[in-house]
């Protein structure tokens, strides 16, 4: 990894070379009860707008990777039995079969269907956070990996350049816990302040060839040494802590733990958790015909394990009826599920879920619960 | 230049989204509630290259109404030429009974694992179904029949709540003419049913009992298809009875959103019933938290 330092006032030449493509950072939305500022990713226009000594943002940026609405295809309708059915039909082999008059009732006499990944330009993600980015890396592993990668998120993945910067961890924060306290990979240039200097890491050819073009220079080792006590400081700030060691085992163990009940009677199955999760991608399909009735679209909506009808199949038999069980599937999955498939947990320990819970239920105290289980 | 994000190759979108187009070429209904659709491929190579194994499932998709999974009923030796049995149950399906022959639709697949039918070549095979389990394991009675002299013994056990509900009736007396044992039990009795009232436990009990307890033990294999409840009375017999836990076969049944490991809804604990399953051996299960 090559490492620069450049003064904190170039970064906004830096942001706006970039800017010649959209730039999506954290931006403050306005204030809580208490007066605190509330963030979130946002397109940011104005270098101003850029909130980079932001704490957490609300959401996650998934929105600009995995979008909560999105169309997987859309269909035109054509009425085999009308003039356009014979010129559009494709294969030569339907052609001479008329439809039955129950095609009409089907609404497809036949039809095209068209996929669009819906990518038309390059994205810069600005100021993401350690947790953040190594979401993103836990996310390729599942979404681009596989007999089946999705193309909708790789073709966004692979439109991306990635800021990473520096954070203070919040009391929430428990990123340490879960290993994702710094990123080792998944950007481009990752920055961490040392008051007026930004130390540079630098992982593409793209980033160094940006960092030419600004006031930018080698550390030297005195700046090295306040690079790694700058790593102390942040190492230092760290309140919440999970222990996840034997995780899966304890989760399995106490599978029939009466913990879960307790969290399952305090979980309100909103699915909150889930849509500020970095990463949660569960999601769910619907179609619909447009109100022309010649086109229809199939569109995939994020999801949350935690709401009532998630694992319900056709007749109504509910696989996980409870609340508790939806609640402890959430849990399976992270902590236990995707460390069985890929050795490290989906959970990044952003805090995000406890913080939006409003019912206050939090990831150190689930887990905590489990392990104390008797 | 490159970007850290380089290794990202633009991937086979294509085979994500692709779905075969299809035709519904016939509709039998089978009872009040569930009926067979034959459905072709329209491309003549890609009905020729649809293959599939017993116990795998596809996406079936009306465009702009919904799309579902399906277990295939037909034989694989039919290739793109499938059968689906459908119950009328959910929005799409409901919409489903309404179309008729020579409605377009999508399907996409074949997806999940599949019944080992070769493996249990020299075997005496156990084929257990209740309700509409039948229609997953119409495929792999279809590919046992059709090697019939490769088995041992066959028997198919079916459990359907009444008389008239249940499926394939007009296929029995062919299945019999395979030297299959076809038992069929049923909970609630019709006027001029002749068979026996029950569950479909009594059946297998019956089974067992009748069986040379070491073949049992040794040389059977089984397939199992039902609703949730069916699955753990039915396998603590055959367990009890000793046959081992990696004989057994399951289909289980999940909500599914993709096919292709993308949506989560299927998820058992880590396991992804689309791309693991649908079909599990029973040692698989065991493994699996609340997968029955």
């Amino acid at each position: 990894m090559l490492f620069k330092v450049f003064p904190v006032g170039e970064l906004i030449r830096l942001f706006e070379i970039l800017s010649a493509d959209r730039i999506v950072g954290p931006v403050k939305k306005g204030e809580d009860q208490h007066g605190h500022s509330l963030y979130d990713f946002d397109v940011v226009h104005d270098f101003a707008e850029l909130r980079l000594d932001y704490t957490q943002t609300i959401h996650s940026a998934k929105n600009y990777f995995l979008p909560y609405r999105e169309d997987l295809c859309t269909f035109t309708f054509q009425d085999a039995a009308g003039a356009g059915g014979d010129e559009t039909g494709g294969s030569g082999d339907g052609q001479g079969r008329p439809n039955a008059a129950g095609a009409r009732d089907g609404g497809s006499g036949d039809w095209q269907k068209e996929v669009d990944y819906g990518v038309y330009a390059p994205l810069v993600l600005f100021g993401l956070h350690p947790c953040d980015i190594n979401a993103l890396n836990k996310l390729d592993k599942v979404l681009l990996g596989g007999r089946y990668p999705n193309p909708f998120y790789g073709e966004k993945r692979a439109n991306m350049f990635i800021v990473g910067h520096s954070c203070n961890p919040q009391p929430f924060c428990f990123c340490k816990s879960m290993g994702t306290d710094s990123a080792i990979r998944g950007f481009d240039l990752f920055l961490t302040r040392m008051d007026d200097l930004y130390f540079a890491e630098v992982l593409s050819s793209r980033a160094f060839h940006l960092l030419e073009q600004i006031d930018c220079r080698e550390p030297d080792s005195r700046e090295h040494r306040r690079y790694l006590n700058e790593m102390a400081v942040k190492e230092s700030l760290f309140v919440a802590h999970v222990d996840t060691s034997d995780l899966t085992k304890i989760l399995d163990l106490e599978f029939q733990a009466p913990v879960w009940k307790e969290w399952g009677e305090k979980c309100l199955s909103c699915g909150t958790c889930a849509q500020v999760c970095p990463t949660c991608y569960c999601y769910g399909v619907e179609e619909h015909v447009d109100m022309d009735l010649n086109h229809g679209r199939k569109e995939k909506k994020l999801y949350s394990c935690n709401l009532l009808d998630f694992a319900v199949v056709a007749g109504g038999h509910n696989f996980r009826p409870e609340s508790h069980t939806r609640l402890k599937y959430r849990y399976y999955h992270k902590h236990r599920g995707f460390v069985e498939a890929f050795e490290e947990s989906l959970c990044v320990g952003c805090g995000r879920c406890g913080q939006s819970c409003l019912a206050r239920i939090t990831v150190p105290e689930v887990i905590a619960s489990v392990r104390a289980s008797k | 230049m490159k970007t850290e994000l380089d290794f990202i190759q633009p991937v086979a979108g294509e085979q994500f989204e692709y779905s075969y187009k299809a035709e519904i070429t016939n509709v039998y209904p089978l009872t009040r509630m569930e009926k067979l659709y034959q459905i072709q491929l329209v491309d003549p190579v890609e009905r020729e290259q649809f293959i599939f194994r017993p116990g795998q499932f596809v996406m079936l998709e009306l465009p702009g109404i919904g799309e579902a999974p399906f277990s295939i009923s037909s034989s694989p030796v039919r290739h793109g030429d499938i059968e689906l049995c459908i119950r009328a149950a959910g929005n799409m399906t409901r919409f489903l009974d309404r179309v008729g022959r020579g409605t377009r639709v999508g399907i996409s697949g074949p997806f999940g694992t599949h019944f080992p039918v070769e493996k249990m070549e020299g075997e005496d095979i156990l084929l257990i179904a209740g309700g509409l389990g039948i229609a997953p394991l119409r495929s792999p009675i279809l590919a046992v029949l059709e090697k019939r002299s490769r088995y041992g013994q066959v028997d198919i056990m079916y459990g359907a709540r009444r008389p008239s509900e249940l499926l394939f009736g007009y296929e029995y007396a062919m299945w019999r003419q395979f030297d299959v044992g076809l038992n069929i039990i049923v909970d609630q009795e019709e006027p001029g049913w002749q068979g026996p009232v029950g569950l479909i436990t009594e059946l297998l009990k019956q089974r067992i009992a009748d069986s040379v307890p070491d073949r049992f033990r040794e040389q059977t294999s089984v397939i199992i298809c039902g609703p949730p409840v069916m699955f753990r009375f039915v396998c603590d017999l055959l367990i009890s009875a000793g046959v081992p836990v990696e004989k057994i076969f399951v289909s289980l049944e999940r909500r599914m959103h993709c096919g292709r490991g993308k949506c989560c809804r299927c998820n058992i604990g880590s396991t992804y019933t689309c791309l693991d399953g649908p079909v599990f051996d029973y040692w698989s299960v065991l493994n699996l938290k609340e997968a029955i």
